[in-house]
């Protein structure tokens, strides 16, 4: 019997890396979980898009869960995210914070007219600078932030109808759970 | 028309693999000669065909065909003829090409140094690398084709990684692939001696020298990767326990626990299974290494585009050729221990250690390697080993290896002489602890340092003392048999390596600095001034190139010109300048400007003095040349006749491998 060891040793890799190939077709292998999940989200304090005199802080959105999509008119991957926004968004039934990242106000507000606004409130980044706060390091990214303000759950890349029903869902779902 | 040619050329290669792979293994077991005659013609004719389509690639290359898409992701009008073809082997399809090619020229090889084997046993050695080759024909064929065509065809084309557009990288892969190929043929030759149920072990001897030239290559290759990061990435390390040099270093580890187990095998009997299984062993984490590089299921800086199809491709020709071999393995293997016996101080005992201890470490690298895989298996999230996990258990399993290494030489077989152990102990102890002490003046007491000379001392002299013994004891001309010289240099080499790493590891300083032009950083006690920035041009990029003079006690020791290029689409490749010495080398890499509209101001630089960092890859070299030289060996050449071959073979043929 000792004889089979190697063999039953590399099954079980095979099996591994069987695994691996099927994890990849629906992960990116690039994907590095955020430090953030499950931290309080960082302070921040910005400007609405269309009244800069507004300002949204974090203290302000406390109470209910919401959803935090960064942004921005140039981004291409973005302009390909949009319509699902604007399909699945309202389902979510937790409020949209647009997160306008780098982008000139003009810009964003042209790109938001022409393509429907899905958003309930967009805040302004304009110099990026609180967006390193947030680990985001490109647009499309989308943080899950909880009545507490502890980020729940982090999706990098344009938000599919198959990354929302399978990850973004159950997750806000685990959110209403835990609600009183 | 030309690219289609190549591709027919590929699919008759593909059915001459076939009938190499399948009638010789047929014939050798109903015992047809006719059959078993198919194995070299074929064999022939494959390795024509594929050098064929490989030429057609490189002849698209230099006529800038990009109406081949391969042609045209991987090259462009600007860049120079050598990088072209280096561009052949530059991405995932034609690099499996040269694989395949590199896969033949070992069976071609074999095919002419094999007349003096045991016909059937050469018709099994070449069916098995036949069947090999079909795997990866196929794996070209129906996912990698390099000759697809890209309509309309573009006027230009896209571009060389230019992180592979440096010297080192045109080499580096081709030598790479030798050492992993070439361990196809120690697997050939187990899995033949597997299927015929072979009672002798000369087999092992056969299978020797083209083990120990593998491994030469292998070695070579490794030690180009490792000079290559360390001049091209910029931050002056040479190791880094990627994913990918993972894949190389534990065919690596393996093979040197191979060739050693084979000695034991061939003179002593002992450990056939053990011989066998790491063969297979050997060849399979090379299989591994290409699943690993082109499935994606690792990410690597040298990850090919993955693709979901290629990775499954790949899985199930490793599962058939792995599973396949060490179900045979299960099956076949010699069950009784065989071999002459042999005491707990003796050479088998020191080899077996060593062994033990290379297969450990192997298994540790590939533990090491798949941790993020097995940390998405269980749910734990991706998890990654870095530095910290290798650097900490490596040692310590290497520590016994280094310790053992100068008594292996003056162990008997079988049974050791105590004293004589004792006395080359005390003398290599002696010679290290005095050395220790000295370098301990020289190191500012850094106990890495010591250890490094330290032990390069206890190696060197326990070589030297061994050398000395034999030129006492011998009669001239049977002091140093190749076999003997080539291990002689080998273990020097492991000497001259660990002295590097750790001299390297324990006294390198480098210096990030900001300086201004005219302005001077003082590094390890030489003096950078930096001279400014200027804009400079080459055939397929511009560069923004820093002058450094660097001054010793107010003489010039050098003049550096770090370079940051720019290629096509604005990808930027740094080029470090390293000013190279045997004790020290003196590297400067170019950061940022300060102000990116004015490159003429000050700039971000790092400057490295590395001590003895060449050793690391000069005992690379010198082990790779122990392996050649061990395979130059005229023991190995096959003398006598087996008895069932013909005679008509009676000139001398050198079973040599082409070194």
């Amino acid at each position: 019997m000792k004889r089979f060891v190697p063999l039953i040793v590399f099954l079980a890799l095979a099996g591994l890396f069987g695994f691996g190939i099927w994890w990849n077709t629906w992960h990116d292998p690039r994907y590095v979980p955020s430090p953030l999940i499950n931290k309080p989200a960082p302070n921040f304090a910005l400007p609405e898009l269309d009244a800069p005199a507004q300002t949204v802080t974090k203290a302000s959105l406390l109470g209910k869960p919401y959803l935090l999509n960064v942004f921005g008119s140039w981004c291409v991957a973005c302009a390909e995210e949009h319509p699902v926004l604007m399909a699945d968004g309202r389902q979510l039934s937790i409020e949209l914070v647009g997160y306008d990242y780098k982008d000139a106000p003009a810009d964003a507000k042209a790109w938001l007219r022409d393509n429907g606004n899905p958003y309930d409130v967009v805040i302004a980044d304009q110099s990026g600078r609180t967006a390193i706060d947030f680990g985001v390091y490109g647009a499309p990214e989308s943080f899950l932030i909880d009545a507490k303000g502890v980020i729940r759950y982090k999706h990098i890349g344009p938000l599919t109808p198959r990354v929302i029903a399978r990850e973004l869902q159950p997750a806000i779902a685990a959110l209403k759970r835990e609600a009183p | 028309m030309t690219p289609e040619l190549g591709q027919l050329a590929l699919v008759l290669a593909f059915l001459l693999a076939i009938a190499q792979g399948l009638l010789p293994l047929l014939g050798a077991w109903r015992g047809n000669r006719a059959l078993m005659a198919v194995a070299r013609p074929a064999a022939i004719g494959q390795a024509i065909f594929v050098a064929t389509a490989f030429l057609i690639l490189v002849w698209a290359f230099l006529h800038f065909d990009f109406s081949v898409r391969y042609v045209a992701d991987n090259s462009n009008l600007a860049l120079p003829w050598y990088y072209r073809i280096a561009a052949v082997w530059g991405a995932h399809e034609g690099s499996l090409l040269l694989w395949i090619l590199i896969l033949n020229l070992w069976t071609v090889a074999l095919a002419a140094f094999s007349h003096r084997l045991p016909d059937a046993f050469a018709a099994r050695v070449m069916g098995v690398m036949g069947l090999v080759s079909i795997g990866f024909l196929a794996f070209t064929l129906f996912t990698s084709d390099p000759f697809g065509r890209l309509l309309p065809m573009p006027v230009d084309g896209a571009d060389l990684n230019p992180v592979l557009q440096d010297p080192g990288m045109t080499f580096h892969p081709p030598v790479l692939y030798m050492g992993y190929v070439g361990f196809s043929v120690a697997f050939a030759f187990s899995i033949a001696a597997l299927l015929g149920g072979e009672v002798e072990q000369a087999w092992v001897r056969w299978a020797r020298p083209w083990t120990n030239a593998a491994w030469g290559f292998l070695t070579l290759g490794i030690v180009a990767g490792s000079w290559w990061a360390y001049a091209e990435l910029g931050w002056g390390g040479w190791w880094f326990w990627d994913p990918v040099e993972n894949a190389s270093f534990m065919p690596w580890l393996v093979g040197t626990a191979l060739i050693h187990a084979q000695a034991i095998t061939e003179k002593r009997g002992g450990l056939r299974a053990w011989t066998l299984l790491l063969s297979i062993f050997a060849f399979s984490l090379s299989l591994l290494g290409t699943f690993l590089v082109r499935s994606g299921v690792l990410t690597s800086v040298h990850a090919f585009a993955s693709d979901p199809r290629r990775g499954v491709f790949i899985l199930i020709f490793l599962t058939i050729v792995v599973g396949g071999s060490l179900l045979l393995y299960a099956l076949r293997a010699p069950k009784v221990a065989g071999g002459k016996p042999f005491n707990v101080v003796s050479r088998e005992t020191a080899l077996l250690i060593g062994n033990l201890l290379l297969a450990t470490a192997s298994a540790m690298v590939l533990l090491g390697t798949l941790f993020p895989l097995i940390g998405d298996a269980l749910h734990l999230g991706r998890i990654s080993v870095g530095p910290p996990y290798f650097g900490l258990l490596f040692p310590f399993l290497m520590a016994p290896v280094v310790l053992l290494l100068p008594f292996g030489p003056f162990l008997h077989w079988g049974k050791a002489d105590g004293g004589v152990l004792k006395q080359v102990a005390l003398r290599a102890g002696i010679a290290a602890a005095a050395c220790a002490i000295v370098a301990a003046f020289f190191v500012q007491g850094q106990l890495k340092a010591i250890v490094g000379v330290a032990s390069a001392v206890w190696i060197a002299v326990g070589v030297l003392l061994y050398a000395l013994r034999r030129w006492r004891d011998m009669p001239r001309g049977r002091r140093y048999p190749a076999e003997m010289a080539g291990m002689l240099l080998a273990h020097l080499g492991v000497g001259v390596f660990v002295v590097g790493v750790l001299m390297s590891e324990a006294l390198s300083v480098s210096h990030d600095v900001r300086l201004a032009p005219g302005r001077s950083a003082h590094v390890g006690g030489y003096d950078f001034r930096f001279d400014g920035v200027h804009r400079t041009v080459g055939p397929n990029w511009y560069a923004d190139q820093g002058v450094i003079t660097v001054m010793r006690h107010g003489a010039t020791v050098a003049t550096m010109r770090p370079q940051k290029r720019t290629y096509a689409h604005d990808q930027v490749q740094t080029e470090s300048a390293v000013d190279a010495g045997v004790f020290r080398d003196l590297y400067v890499a170019l950061g940022e400007p300060m102000d990116a509209n004015n490159i003429g101001g000050a700039w971000a630089l790092r400057l490295y003095y590395k001590p003895f960092v060449r050793w690391i890859w000069g005992g690379g070299v010198l082990m790779m040349l122990g392996g050649f030289v061990c395979a130059g060996d005229r023991r190995f050449r096959i003398k006598r006749i087996a008895a069932e071959t013909s005679a008509s073979a009676a000139t001398a043929s050198p079973q040599e491998s082409p070194a």
